[in-house]
Order: C-alpha cells, then sequence, then structure tokens
C-alpha cells in the first residue's frame, strides 16, 4: 500500500512538472481574442465607438465592458460578424449610432491655410503636408473617419461619399416575381 | 487520328448561325462619330495622351499603357478629338467611363506604321513590347493584354492551343476571320509558338463550321507550317471555353485556382493570333475588329468594324427591324444588355444582337428551385450548381467559396435546363462581385490597421527619443561640473555647505572669465590705419576703466 502511495505521489509530482513546463513554454502573449475581433473590425480608427481606436474597441469587447453595437462603419454585417466570433445574439444599432456611406475626406485647396491639425489628427497619415504648405488627402489611404474635420480651424475639409464606378461596381441581387403577374395569366 | 476528350455535362442550344455566315465579312461604313473608352482591357485603365480639339490620324496612340498591367488605346480614324469625358460605355451596369470622341473626316489616313519583314530579327522582349504598344488583347472576350500572356519564364509551355470553336449561338465572327484571313491567323500562332517555346500549336474548331476547317487546314499546308495541327472538335457548348477546349485538345484538366500555364497550356483565340500578327508584320494597332451583327436585322452580317463605332451605326448598316428592344452584346447565353444603343463597339465585342420580343421573349416567372440537379448534370466545371443558388441566395458567401462559386464560368448552360427559370448565373454573378467587394474591403482594413500600429510605433518613439535626449542632456551638464567636486572634498572634508556654494560661484566666475579671454576680435585681419587707429584709443578706454574698476574693488574692503 505505500509503495501504491508512493507511485502516485511521483506520477503528480512528474505530471505537475509537466504542466508547469508547458505553461511557460507554450505561454500564449496576449490575448488572441482581442485579435480576432480586431480583425473583424473596419478599422477606421474613427472612435466612434467612443474608444481610442478599433484595438482599444476590441480590447472592451474581449473584457466584456463594451457592446457589439458601437461600430457604425462597420455596419449591421459588422456586427452579425462579432456576434458570430462571440456567439452573442445579434443587436441592432441604439441611438444616434448609424452607419453613414462610406466617403472620403477631400480638403479645398483654396482655403487651406497649412496649419497640420488634421496631418496631426489623422489615424492613419492618410494626409500629406506640411506647416505652411498646401495639405491633401491620400485617398486610397483615407478610411472616412472624419477625425480631420473638426480640427481644421478653417473647415476646408469635406467628406465625399465615394460613389459608384465602373471598377467598383456589383452585380445586384436578383429581383423577380415568383408567381405569373395577373397580366400574363 | 488525335485522341480527343470529354468535358462533363454541356448543352446544345439552336446555334443560329447560318443567319450570318453566308456572306462574306463587309467593311462597316465610316461612322459619324467613334466612342473609343480609355478601359478596353483587364488592368488598369489607359491614360489619355492627346487634347480635345487636336487632329489625329488612323493608328495614332491615343491613350498610353498605365501600369504593369495595361494595354494602349488608338485612334481608329483619322479626325479631331471632339471630347474627352466621361460617356456610357458598352458594360452592363451602364455607369459612365472615360471615353475619347473622335469626329472622322472621312480620309481614313494611316499614321506611318513601323513594318517589319522578318519578325523572327526582333527580340522577344521587343515584340511583346510592340504588342503592349499596338494594344493588342484578347479577343475571345476577356480582353486581357496579350503581352502579358506570351511569357515562357515561370512555367515550360509545351502546347499553344489555338481557339477557334465559338461555341456560342449566333456568333460567327471567328467563323469568317478562320475562313477568309487563315494564312494570316497561322502567321501569328507562329509567332506566339515562338515567344513562348512551345512545342506544338492545336487550332480548336467546332465540327458546325466545316468551311473554317478546311481552310484552316489547307492554310497549314500552304504555309508550310511544322507542328501546327488543325482539329475538329463536337460542337457542345460550352465547347469554347478555355478551361474546356483544353480539355477536349489536351486531355489536361486545369485544377481549381490553377492557371492552364502551370500545366504547359496556354490559349488565346484565333482573332487575337491575326490582330497580333497585323500587329508585328504591318505595325498596325488594334483599331478595328470583326463583328458579328445579328438578332432582329434584315441583313445579319459580320462587319469589319472600327473599335468606337456607335452600335445603332453599325446595326443600321444590317437594317435593324422594327420591335428591337435593345442589343447584346456576345451571345444569348453570356452576353449582356447594353445600357444604351450608342455605346461604342470596344475590343471585346464579337458579337452584336438586336434582341427583340419575339427572339428572346420575356423570361417565364421563376418558380422555387426543386433540387432536380439537372444543373448539375451540365455544368462543364463540375459544380453543384443547386448549393451555390441556394447559398447565393441567402448571402452565405462563405459557404459559396468552399463549393467552389470562383470556378464557375458563368456560361448559362445550368440557367439554360432549369426547370425553374431560376436566373442562376445572375445569382452567381451577385456572389462572386460581393466577395471580390468583401475582400477588397478587408484588405483596405488590413492596410489601416498596419498604418495606424505604425503612426502608434513611431509616435511612442518620438517621446521616447525625446525624454532620451532630456536626460542626456541632464547628465552631460551634471559631467560637466563632477571634476571640480573631488578637489573640493580633498581640500576641506569636512567643508560645510556655504563652503561649497563659494566654490561653485568660484570656478563659475573663472569659467567666465576664460570664456572672454578666448574671445579674439573678429575681421581684424585687413583694417585702415585709420580704424587700427581707432580700434587702439578703444582698447586703451577700456584698459583704463578697468583699471580703475579695479581699484575701487581693492578699496572696497
Amino acid at each position: 500500500m505505500f509503495s501504491a502511495l508512493l507511485v502516485m505521489a511521483a506520477l503528480a509530482i512528474v505530471l505537475g512538472a509537466v504542466l508547469g513546463f508547458a505553461a511557460i513554454k507554450f505561454r500564449v502573449e496576449g490575448n488572441p481574442l482581442v485579435d480576432k475581433i480586431d480583425a473583424v473590425l473596419p478599422q477606421t480608427q474613427c472612435g466612434q465607438c467612443g474608444f481610442p481606436g478599433c484595438k482599444p474597441y476590441a480590447n472592451a469587447i474581449a473584457e466584456g465592458t463594451a457592446d457589439i453595437n458601437l461600430c457604425p462603419p462597420g455596419g449591421e454585417e459588422g456586427i452579425q460578424k462579432l456576434a458570430n466570433l462571440l456567439g452573442m445574439e445579434f443587436k441592432p444599432f441604439g441611438g444616434a449610432t448609424v452607419p453613414k456611406p462610406k466617403s472620403v475626406a477631400v480638403i479645398d485647396e483654396s482655403t487651406c491655410i497649412g496649419c497640420t491639425l488634421c496631418i496631426q489628427a489623422c489615424p492613419v497619415d492618410a494626409i500629406a503636408g506640411a506647416a505652411k504648405q498646401l495639405h491633401t488627402v491620400i485617398v486610397p489611404e483615407c478610411t472616412g473617419c472624419e477625425l480631420c474635420v473638426p480640427p481644421c480651424p478653417v473647415d476646408c475639409i469635406s467628406m465625399i461619399p465615394i460613389e459608384e464606378n465602373i471598377t467598383n461596381w456589383k452585380w445586384k441581387y436578383p429581383v423577380y416575381a415568383l408567381t405569373a403577374s395577373k397580366q400574363a395569366q | 487520328m488525335r485522341t480527343l476528350y470529354k468535358f462533363h455535362g454541356g448543352v446544345h442550344p439552336p446555334t443560329n448561325k447560318t443567319q450570318s455566315n453566308l456572306t462574306p465579312i463587309a467593311q462597316a461604313a465610316l461612322p459619324s462619330k467613334l466612342l473609343i473608352p480609355l478601359h478596353q482591357h483587364v488592368g488598369s485603365s489607359a491614360k489619355p495622351v492627346v487634347e480635345v480639339g487636336e487632329y489625329v490620324l488612323k493608328g495614332q496612340r491615343i491613350g498610353r499603357p498605365e501600369g504593369h498591367l495595361s494595354s494602349a488605346v488608338h485612334a481608329s480614324t483619322s479626325g479631331t478629338i471632339a471630347a474627352i469625358d466621361m460617356q456610357r460605355v458598352a458594360h452592363p451596369s451602364g455607369i459612365p467611363d472615360l471615353c475619347i470622341t473622335l469626329i472622322p473626316d472621312g480620309l481614313d489616313e494611316w499614321i506611318a506604321l513601323d513594318t517589319c519583314d522578318d519578325w523572327t530579327t526582333l527580340s522577344h522582349t521587343d515584340l511583346r513590347h510592340r504588342l503592349r504598344e499596338a494594344g493588342v488583347v484578347g479577343l475571345g472576350g476577356a480582353v486581357f493584354p496579350s503581352d502579358m500572356k506570351l511569357y515562357s519564364h515561370k512555367h515550360k509551355i509545351k502546347t499553344l492551343v489555338l481557339n477557334g470553336a465559338e461555341c456560342e449561338p449566333y456568333i460567327t465572327c471567328d467563323d469568317m476571320l478562320m475562313r477568309e484571313r487563315a494564312g494570316e491567323i497561322l502567321q501569328g500562332a507562329e509567332m506566339m509558338r515562338a515567344l513562348l517555346y512551345a512545342e506544338e500549336v492545336l487550332i480548336g474548331i467546332e465540327d458546325n463550321k466545316p468551311e473554317a476547317i478546311a481552310a484552316m487546314k489547307s492554310a497549314v499546308v500552304a504555309g508550310n507550317h511544322q507542328r501546327m495541327e488543325v482539329i475538329a472538335v463536337p460542337t457542345v457548348y460550352p465547347g469554347g471555353g478555355a478551361k474546356q477546349l483544353i480539355r477536349v485538345l489536351t486531355g489536361i484538366e486545369v485544377a481549381a485556382g490553377v492557371r492552364s500555364t502551370n500545366m504547359g497550356v496556354q490559349c488565346f483565340n484565333v482573332g487575337t493570333a491575326y490582330s497580333a500578327w497585323r500587329a508585328i508584320r504591318f505595325g498596325e494597332p488594334l483599331v478595328s475588329r470583326i463583328v458579328t451583327v445579328t438578332g432582329n436585322v434584315s441583313r445579319p452580317q459580320n462587319y469589319d468594324a472600327l473599335i468606337g463605332t456607335p452600335m445603332d451605326e453599325l446595326v443600321a448598316q444590317s437594317g435593324q427591324l422594327p420591335g428591337t428592344t435593345g442589343y447584346i452584346m456576345g451571345g444569348p447565353m453570356m452576353g449582356v444588355l447594353m445600357p444604351s444603343r450608342q455605346v461604342g463597339v470596344i475590343k471585346a465585342a464579337n458579337c452584336i444582337i438586336a434582341s427583340s420580343d419575339k427572339l428572346f421573349p420575356t423570361a417565364k416567372p421563376a418558380l422555387p428551385c426543386i433540387r432536380c440537379t439537372r444543373c448539375a448534370d451540365v455544368c462543364p466545371s463540375e459544380l453543384q450548381p443547386q448549393e451555390l443558388y441556394w447559398f447565393s441566395k441567402a448571402k452565405n458567401f462563405d459557404k459559396a467559396e468552399d463549393y467552389h462559386l470562383f470556378d464557375c464560368i458563368e456560361c448559362g448552360a445550368c440557367s439554360y435546363v432549369c426547370p425553374s427559370n431560376i436566373p442562376l448565373v445572375q445569382y452567381y454573378r451577385f456572389a462572386k462581385s460581393e466577395i471580390w467587394a468583401r475582400e477588397a474591403g478587408k484588405k483596405a482594413a488590413d492596410a489601416a490597421r498596419e498604418r495606424h500600429e505604425y503612426r502608434e510605433s513611431r509616435i511612442e518613439r518620438e517621446k521616447r527619443e525625446k525624454t532620451e535626449k532630456l536626460a542626456a542632456k541632464e547628465k552631460a551638464a551634471q559631467a560637466a561640473k563632477t571634476p571640480l567636486q573631488p578637489v573640493v572634498a580633498a581640500a576641506n572634508p569636512d567643508a560645510d555647505p556655504e563652503n561649497t556654494m563659494q566654490l561653485k560661484i568660484q570656478t563659475a566666475i573663472d569659467r567666465a572669465k576664460e570664456q572672454a579671454a578666448a574671445i579674439k576680435p573678429k575681421n581684424v585681419e585687413q583694417l585702415t590705419p585709420q580704424q587700427q587707429a581707432e580700434i587702439n584709443d578703444i582698447e586703451a578706454r577700456r584698459a583704463r576703466i578697468r583699471e580703475l574698476a579695479k581699484d575701487n574693488t581693492d578699496a572696497q574692503p
């Protein structure tokens, strides 16, 4: 009976050592869930969710301190994706958060005074320019977050919705009558 | 006799080809104006290099290729540029795109052309460059820049397949081209074979075109083309799809997500071979193509039409009949309805069908899918169209991709046999463009994340560098003082703080004096005697003041 106890104790020590080693060796840095949530978010870095950027919002969702329906640029599709990822119920947008059409910032060149305030505000470095030089938006990099609009002292930045053109045109969802119309009958 | 292979499925719609292939190719009359879009090819749009009001000659370059994957655009005839603006183009969306409007002067005068009697003297790079500059793109409908397909450095190309199958109903432009200009098609094919270092050229023609097969066969003999074979393939729609024709001729099945070049096969349309030959031999850029005009017209006919010819003017030459409801570009299976009748003929326009209610009655109302899987029986890509329909309809795009939606060639065979009249291809097109848009959005989001993270790290780094700089400055200041400290400590080990303070003040005064002494007068090399006298005077005065100050301080204690 004593030997049996010894064997069990030895086994416990060995397995404990293995588990302890594995915990150190295969330690996962950071929270992998945050990265997964961050991958779903649209990365506009607009702060409309109340957090300073997409990563902090992802952090807050992972911690359970923020709702999943706070991201207007992601749209309802984004909420659906977050709900699927987290195994939660879909939640419609509430209150003031309403999705807008995707836009880009455009600087009126005749009004810009070259103050660099918008450059400092842009979260993705999509505005080129220098002090007392004309600024311009690098359109393909602009996420349409509108963060550059309020700091502008001369109100020369406007948000222009992206129009449909030949390259971004999409085939529409087919719509047809399922049954013969009365006229055909 | 060569063994031919079969591909899965296929349908046999009425061919309706005899309406337009009984008369030879006619030269289309010069239209009143030409609407030439700058984006007629796969890749980035060409950039205009002419100005409004400029006079251009036929074949003059008006759009320069932009970027790696692009192609040039040329003036189709001589005349004046009337406008460079957004116009409706031959695209199902009806969205305007940048077009050059050219008013012909009626002379149809060519620019000086760079002919080449023997293309074998040119390097392969030069040949590809000439094709790019001549705006030669795939004329089978995909309009992919041909120069980009004529490389063989990545994969060993064994077989060049020349596609003359022309499987879609109504279209006869390749048929007529092969009948009338077989010799030049083969010359072009020979050149393409050399560029690809291919071992053989297989020319696949559907067996419902006996005249074209005979013409091509005799041209092979007449031109003494070695390693070239004209092969009659069974008439099955869509036997003219690149993957399907490759399968029939070589038995090679091009796997999902793989290009045929990986399997050692490259495929070109016969019209592309002809245009490539004209471009190299005669220096003629792609300014015209053979267009079948058929459908609700009194004289269906093939025309050699200038790129940019308004479709209504071209159809009028065949005698448009009343009751025409619109124009279809391409065939009845894969073609798209044009948003307007005035759009210009583009390089992809192989056929214009004037549609009418009699020819194409309004589709019967669609009924629910009964999962009969007739669509799966005819699908040439061996897909499960009923599942793809289900997932596309439910916008379950991930699942649709799992079922290989992107292997769908949109041939329309499934819609053709569907007993419930469901517009299946429309669903697939919708799902495909949604998935593309989503992927583009994802890419943009990833780029934005990267830029944002870089910005954060840059701000962090700048902050750190600033504090480090400050710390270093303070440290340097400390270091400047320290050498004196040990002396003080050694002199009076029990020196009170007041004493050390005084010492510090004394050293500071000494340092200031040293610095003052170190200052030397500048610009004193070339002084006039008068200036020198003045300076001497000032110096004397200063010395006197210093003397006085000294006496004062000495007297004070």
